[in-house]
């Protein structure tokens, strides 16, 4: 039945926000760090979405007519943002260069919150999907009594 | 007068299982709603119906063995199994004309497909409805209404 891939759909999909949720915790916590070197600064992270078609994931789900319409969420891998790292002149920090420099991590905190309510907002999307294919599986198994 | 079942319940079946399929195919691009470059699609209803139950309707009765009495008269043993020749959901597969493209080339609308999903979850709860109405038709003419 083809109700039953809808939770392997919105649970791909649960999963993929919730690594992004944690690169966006990851993110705001380090968004104070300094480091002695622009090289070593933290970088902001980002997770990269990729769609996967069922006939991909298993060679023999190509087979089946009832699956071709799958597409589950992947996170193909973490990258790391390019942005600059800005220097500030702390000559008392510890961590502070021969210059008297450190550098600040590249992390936008409000673009980081915008991203996080996004993450949310689709998690709960999935979870409202999983929670209505399962009310209606269940309706389904009471037909006729 | 023998009652076909599959006659009796009518489109409502093969409507059923096209519902759990585009429910299928809307999860998908909810899934999906924040992956770079994934074109939403949609299940041509009309047609992907037609073919459920076009298929449907020419089930050839599944027999056990070469004694079985077959409706039509036909030979038993050569009907196809009906199980295995399912419509495949992929070639009524559309891609929806996208109001506003997001910059990274994502076509999902999120409001636009939970409105189609609950459309779909309410059309499907009304499917069942029409079906337990019948087997409840079916229990009153078996016990006679007691």
């Amino acid at each position: 039945m083809a109700l039953f891939n809808v939770f392997n759909i919105a649970g791909s999909g649960m999963s993929a926000e919730s690594v992004r949720l944690n690169t966006v915790a990851s993110n705001l916590a380090n968004a104070d760090s300094v480091s002695g070197s622009a090289e070593t600064a933290y970088k902001a992270r980002y997770p990269v979405f990729q769609a996967i078609q069922a006939s991909l994931m298993s060679p023999g789900a190509a087979a089946e007519p009832d699956r071709a319409a799958d597409a589950a969420v992947n996170v193909s891998g973490i990258v790391q943002s390019t942005a600059p790292s800005t220097a500030r002149y702390e000559p008392g920090n510890p961590l502070a260069d021969a210059n008297g420099y450190v550098y600040s991590s590249n992390v936008n905190v409000v673009e980081q919150m915008a991203d996080m309510i996004s993450a949310s907002r689709s998690y709960q999307n999935n979870v409202e999907v999983l929670e209505t294919s399962k009310q209606l599986m269940l309706d389904t198994l009471k037909l006729g009594s | 007068m023998p009652l076909d079942l599959n006659t009796y319940l009518g489109v409502e079946p093969d409507a059923l299982k096209v519902y759990s399929q585009r429910a299928e195919v809307l999860a998908a691009n909810l899934a999906n709603a924040d992956t770079p470059g994934y074109l939403a699609r949609d299940i041509d209803f009309r047609s992907a119906l037609a073919a459920a139950g076009s298929n449907g309707s020419t089930l050839t009765p599944v027999t056990t063995g070469a004694r079985d009495v077959t409706a039509g008269g036909s030979p038993s043993g050569s009907s196809s199994d009906p199980a295995s020749s399912g419509v495949s959901t992929e070639q009524f597969l559309r891609y929806r004309i996208p109001l506003a493209p997001a910059l990274d080339g994502n076509t999902v609308d999120s409001q636009m497909e939970e409105s189609q999903f609950a459309q779909n979850t309410v059309r499907f709860q009304a499917t069942l409805t029409f079906l337990n109405n019948r087997f409840s038709e079916l229990t009153t003419a078996i016990t006679g209404g007691e």
